[in-house]
């Protein structure tokens, strides 16, 4: 865990604890905003940004930004000197996925950035608009206040013709809630905005409120179709911060879940987007297959989503002896089951006019826009940390990164495709390993003793849909000073907008789907 | 076509048995039996995510796999609230949602249930009341039976949704099972 060297970045980094090489740069205004431009200029990732209230320290709010490098992920910190007002210069001009982030650290903290628009973005009317949750004298309050509310300004379109269509919060099926306000003309859509928020809970002045050793099981309810990556990128954190050595066992359970996590959530896509195109039996194909997974799931974790598998330390349960033959037999019927499902959603003509061009986003649109995870890859961006920035296990298998360069429904769709085929692969080399160190009980948990106060450690893993990242500030006596978690649900919204451009209003379920992306991870 | 044929016939029928504490056997006909007495017709359910984290509706979606097979009992999810006898409520109630969970309560014709589904809708779970959350269901809405668990399997959620409506007292019955029961 080198500090990073690269050509045009000047300034002094010490390096971070996280599963990854990481380095931090405490930076003046004038400073943060010249390296976010030579960020840009290098072609780094924005992974996410966030505050924190340091009054009571240094008199400060500071504020921060991670990016991905090759060289593994950079932190840039600034402490805003001006405590009354404090505001930073925003990233949106370099890095738009910013701006959302940058109105959510407003509504929850009151630091604002530069950016020029300010309307409010998780506070909807639940607290007055002088009240910040986050900050740390901001005690409750408990019960909320609600203001008689105040319309949310959508931006309009004017014109022959234009009308607007509403859809949300509450949506016609089983789905989480966000509201999506279309202008079309005809059928066609001209513009989408969506606003969500709906289910922020209080995640980060929970954690605040959590011990070090129990705030994973919160990390796993952030965003509850990413439980295993969360659990894990909150205990990355951890266990980088107070130095702790996880048994190797434990590491290749960890990446067992994990893939499994992967596995569920990519049939249960695919099966969904079968249906939204009118076939009916890829849901119903896919939904069992999902079943038998969650099945052996319970066989081999002890239960069928994978909230409380990984735990500070390690993994909460060694793999029972009688799963192994499940889990073989799994792999290989899943394998031969999806290569056929494949073959028939590839063959199936009127399938593939629903997904070929549908809900398109370019490679210059995601790499400017800043996509990450399989949205991105979709769009032929070959980022996947598994492979870019292996962390342990996966630095001992070589992960291969799956793209597809169309940027469709129909290049999503193959992307899970080709992802599930890899993950079992990957599960295969797993297992084995876990199956040849089994003999005398090893270990699958280290204790993690409390970490020294004030520490800033990140976990960074590569979920089923992007990275997700926990930035863990500790306080005194096990107690959290700050968590930060982020979902990459935050920067690919966004891409949906641009992606439905074009389109008609009936493709915005398929296209919605193809990303498939968080509301809760998102809100908090 | 033939692909996809001779798939159906080698998948056969996974459908498996209703929860057996429930309903003695036939299963199947007993529950449709109390349904339409209790309804006068099939169980229809609005769901709505009033701040979950995503897990109950993943096991919810579960419930329509072959294996369980909701519909074939004469329970289905509706779309709109006005087709709907049961609202399924998942989450802590945050505050952002707690006006359209209302709303979506009110479009529900009388008579209704409500079930709180998950340990969040239950008590708040993990994240319990905030600034930013209400707790559990109960402290928005009257609710009228609970599932626990984080989040419910498919067949707990299944048989609460069954007891759920076995439980309704004659007071909280519809008409039409009262008018077709003559």
């Amino acid at each position: 865990m080198t500090p990073m060297n690269f050509d045009s970045f000047e300034q002094p980094t010490i390096a971070l604890p996280s599963n990854i090489p990481c380095s931090n740069a405490s930076l003046s205004a004038v400073e943060w905003q010249r390296t976010v431009d030579e960020l840009k200029e290098i072609g780094a990732t924005f992974l996410t940004l966030w505050g924190t209230d340091n009054r009571a320290l240094d008199g400060c709010f500071s504020i921060h930004a991670a990016f991905l490098l090759a060289e593994g992920a950079l932190v840039l910190s600034h402490s805003i000197p001006n405590a009354a007002h404090p505001t930073y210069p925003t990233l949106t001009r370099a890095f738009p996925a910013a701006l959302r982030l940058e109105r959510a650290t407003r509504d929850l903290l009151g630091i604002a950035s530069t950016a020029s628009d300010e309307r409010p973005w998780l506070r909807h009317d639940a607290w007055p608009a002088t009240t910040y949750p986050l900050r740390r004298d901001t005690i409750g309050p408990r019960t909320p206040n609600l203001e008689p509310g105040t319309p949310y300004p959508f931006v309009q379109v004017e014109g022959d013709g234009v009308h607007e269509i509403a859809v949300g919060p509450v949506h016609a099926g089983t789905i989480e809630p966000g509201h999506f306000r279309f202008s079309v003309v005809g059928e066609k859509v001209l513009r989408l905005e969506a606003r969500l928020g709906y289910t922020h809970k209080g995640i980060a002045k929970l954690f605040e409120t959590l011990q070090q050793g129990e705030a994973h099981r919160l990390a796993a309810r952030i965003s509850g179709d990413t439980a295993v990556a969360f659990s894990w990128a909150y205990c990355a954190a951890l266990e980088a911060i107070t130095k702790t050595a996880v048994p190797g066992r434990a590491l290749n359970l960890r990446a067992l879940a994990l893939e499994h996590e992967r596995l569920a959530n990519h049939l249960g896509d695919l099966g969904a987007l079968g249906n939204d195109a009118g076939f009916a039996f890829g849901l119903t194909q896919f939904s069992r297959l999902k079943e038998d997974l969650l099945r052996v799931n319970v066989e081999a974790f002890g239960a069928r989503y994978l909230f409380d598998t990984i735990i500070p330390g390690g993994v909460a349960a060694d793999l029972p002896q009688r799963a192994y033959p499940h889990l073989i037999h799994l792999y290989r019927t899943l394998d031969h089951e999806v290569a056929g499902m494949c073959s028939i959603y590839d063959e199936h003509g009127g399938l593939q006019d629903r997904f070929r061009e549908a809900g398109r986003l370019t490679l210059d649109q995601a790499t400017q826009l800043g996509a990450v995870g399989l949205a991105a890859r979709a769009s032929g961006v070959s980022q996947d940390l598994r492979a870019t920035h292996p962390w342990a296990p996966y630095d001992k298998i070589a992960t291969q990164i799956v793209t597809e360069p169309a940027g469709d429904v129909a290049a999503r769709v193959q992307v899970r495709f080709r992802e599930i085929f890899e993950s079992l692969r990957l599960c295969r080399v797993l297992l084995a390993e876990v199956s040849h160190t089994s003999l005398g009980a090893p270990p699958i948990a280290a204790s993690v003793p409390v970490a020294e106060p004030y520490c800033l450690g990140i976990g960074l893993i590569e979920a089923w849909r992007g990275p997700v990242l926990i930035a863990l500030e500790t306080g005194p006596d096990g107690t959290i000073r700050r968590c930060h978690a982020h979902d990459p649900s935050w920067q690919n919204w966004p891409l949906l907008e641009y992606a439905i451009l074009g389109n008609i209003v009936p493709d915005f379920p398929l296209v919605n789907k193809s990303f498939n992306l968080s509301y809760s991870g998102q809100d908090g | 076509m033939f692909n996809i044929l001779s798939r159906m016939i080698r998948t056969g029928i996974l459908t498996e048995p209703l929860p057996a504490p429930v309903m003695g056997p036939p299963a199947v006909e007993a529950l449709q039996h109390n349904l339409w007495k209790v309804l006068g017709r099939a169980l229809c359910i609005r769901h709505v995510d009033a701040g979950s984290c995503n897990g109950c509706e993943l096991e919810i979606h579960a419930l329509n796999n072959p294996y369980y097979n909701l519909e074939g009992t004469g329970i289905k999810f509706v779309a709109s609230p006005r087709h709907a006898d049961l609202l399924l409520v998942t989450g802590p109630v945050s505050v952002n949602m707690e006006e359209a969970l209302r709303r979506t309560y009110d479009a529900i014709p009388d008579p209704k249930l409500v079930v709180a589904l998950g340990d969040c809708a239950s008590c708040g779970g993990v994240f319990g009341a905030n600034y930013a959350s209400r707790g559990g269901i109960a402290n928005v809405l009257p609710v009228n039976y609970t599932i626990a668990g984080c989040p419910p399997t498919p067949a707990a959620i299944l048989s609460g949704i069954l007891r759920a409506v076995a439980a309704t007292p004659a007071s909280q019955q519809g008409e039409h099972g009262n008018q077709l029961d003559l």
